[in-house]
């Protein structure tokens, strides 16, 4: 029974994907449409991901310093052990787990509403292709906005582990900096941005399936949100596996 | 013109329409009426193409649209204006926004032409002035009259309204029931109306498709429901007791008589001149019809 469930709802996200990905009517409405999205999905999460990212580049800094007793590891290893767990997992897997509870219901919980109260039959019956119109901004100005994303989180968590150098005693701020800049490979950064432009595209693509095939009331609703927000985080660890082993080995 | 022929319709092998068959005339408002569950909506979701029958016709001027392909549906569509049973006005636009969006979509129009017929249709509702108010700021009437506006924003050919006066006060559905008769009329749309309003069937019902039990049991208008022998129909229509004495009533005098009572009731010397009705009943009949 669930394997058969599984396999309709997997079949029936891939004619939704085709469905969204399918010509526009108008080009000039839907780059209105994926300016409003850059703004809603994007810029409104700037706040989230700069508070987030300072503290999480704080608590970093300082178990790391923790963790590395032995005076043979030279103290800018805080440093570059920080910047690497940033550019590698934090800034990109990590915050795509928490986006995906922000955007993931946001995305869900609008185009669930917008299917119980008819708002989407009120589209088709109009002739037009509303997953398309709905959808298809949404995951374009998703995709578009993550790289931003994930260079600010990656700049305001290694400005969260200087305010523990600079502000305490257990690390000088000069072998902090020092560790930023030690054994730096560019990969690490393009490795980033690579994995958090396939996690844009799950939590976009995969909140927007569990809302626009929201059957119910406002309950369903919620169900949805909480659907879109699971499996999203659920395919972008597969997908951090998947993507570590294909890029990084 | 819309022509049905013995569609059917199932869900999960439990069959919700029997060769259903009916026609929807041009310049007229048509009803579907019946009980919930009777398969109306599912008739209705079936006319418009939110449903596909397993098997049957359904003609748009002689086209059918369970032979057409989706490019072909689609422009159909564009012909088609529907008013929803929750308006399903966009939230996140304001009533102008409703009603110039088919025009942004569809039309070729400049901006300027698409507000000037978007103020036409919001003035054609007499919603003037409500123009920049998000449907949130809207009362339930004001929704459904931005709704009509918003569906007849491209000169439909065929407006369907599912439940027009659900949720309204009787005034206000009298108003919505106006104006979707006077629109029929103005613009000869044909236009579909599903209700189970008893209001509306007496008052606009040119064209009554009765469903009962997913099979089409009446067909017939206003004039003509009174005299039915037709009992699904007769339990249906006249199922309160104030239904039941209005037709004994039309039947005994004929339903011109309301008309003068009407008249006699709105005239202060004679308050209560209805004869053998009571003078509730009485004032609900002239209102009504």
């Amino acid at each position: 029974m669930i394997i058969e469930k599984s396999i309709e709802s997997f079949g029936r996200y891939w004619q939704f994907v085709w469905r969204v990905f399918s010509r526009p009517e108008r080009l000039r409405v839907y780059a209105k449409r994926f300016v409003d999205e850059v703004t809603k999905l994007g810029i409104d999460s700037i706040p989230l991901v700069i508070v987030i990212s300072i503290f999480i580049g704080a608590v970093i800094t300082i178990q790391m310093q923790l963790n590395i007793t032995s005076p043979l590891i030279p103290a800018y290893s805080v440093g570059l052990a920080t910047r690497d767990i940033v550019l590698l997992e934090f800034s990109n897997s990590i915050l795509c787990l928490i986006l995906a509870g922000k955007v993931g219901s946001n995305i869900a919980s609008e185009i669930g509403t917008m299917r119980v109260t008819e708002q989407i039959d009120a589209l088709e019956i109009m002739g037009v292709n509303s997953a398309c119109y709905l959808v298809l901004p949404k995951i374009a100005a998703f995709i578009f906005f993550m790289p931003v994303l994930v260079i600010l989180s990656i700049a305001t968590a290694m400005v969260g582990g200087w305010f523990v150098a600079a502000f305490t005693d257990i690390i000088p701020v000069s072998r902090y900096v020092y560790g930023l800049q030690a054994l730096f490979q560019e990969w690490y950064v393009w490795y980033g941005l690579i994995k958090s432009l396939f996690f844009a595209y799950i939590i976009s693509s995969v909140a927007a399936y569990w809302g626009y095939y929201v059957k119910g009331g406002a309950l369903e609703v919620g169900k949805a949100s909480t659907n879109a927000v699971v499996s999203s985080s659920i395919l972008i660890l597969l997908f951090d596996v998947i993507l570590t082993k294909l890029l990084l080995q | 013109m819309i022509e049905v022929k013995d569609i059917t319709k199932s869900f999960d092998g439990r069959t919700v329409l029997h060769d259903v068959s009916a026609t929807f005339y041009t310049g007229k408002t048509n009803l579907i009426i019946g009980q919930s569950g009777s398969g109306k909506t599912v008739l209705m979701k079936s006319l418009v193409g939110l449903l596909r029958p397993e098997s049957g016709h359904i003609l748009f001027d002689g086209r059918d649209l369970l032979q057409m392909s989706g490019d072909e549906v689609k422009a159909l569509h564009r012909e088609i204006g529907m008013l929803f049973q929750g308006s399903a006005l966009f939230d996140s636009e304001t009533v102008l926004g409703n009603v110039m969006f088919p025009m942004v979509m569809f039309s070729n129009m400049s901006k300027a032409e698409m507000h000037d017929r978007a103020m036409f249709c919001i003035e054609r509702v007499n919603l003037s002035g409500a123009e920049n108010k998000y449907p949130a700021e809207l009362s339930g009437g004001m929704q459904k009259r931005a709704a009509i506006a918003r569906a007849i924003a491209l000169n439909p050919k065929y407006l369907f309204c599912d439940e027009p006066n659900s949720g309204l006060d009787p005034k206000t559905s009298i108003l919505i029931d106006e104006l979707l008769s006077d629109i029929t009329h103005e613009y000869g749309i044909t236009t579909v109306i599903n209700t189970h309003d008893m209001n509306s069937v007496l008052g606009i019902g040119e064209n009554i498709v009765f469903i009962n039990k997913g099979y089409r049991e009446w067909v017939g208008d206003k004039e003509k429901i009174f005299a039915s022998t037709n009992r699904a129909l007769n339990d249906f229509v006249f199922a309160t007791d104030l239904f039941e004495e209005v037709r004994e009533y039309i039947l005994r005098n004929g339903r011109t008589a309301v008309g003068a009572a009407r008249r006699d009731i709105g005239s202060p010397q004679h308050p209560e001149s209805l004869g053998d009705i009571d003078s509730k009943a009485a004032r609900k009949v002239s209102d009504d019809i």
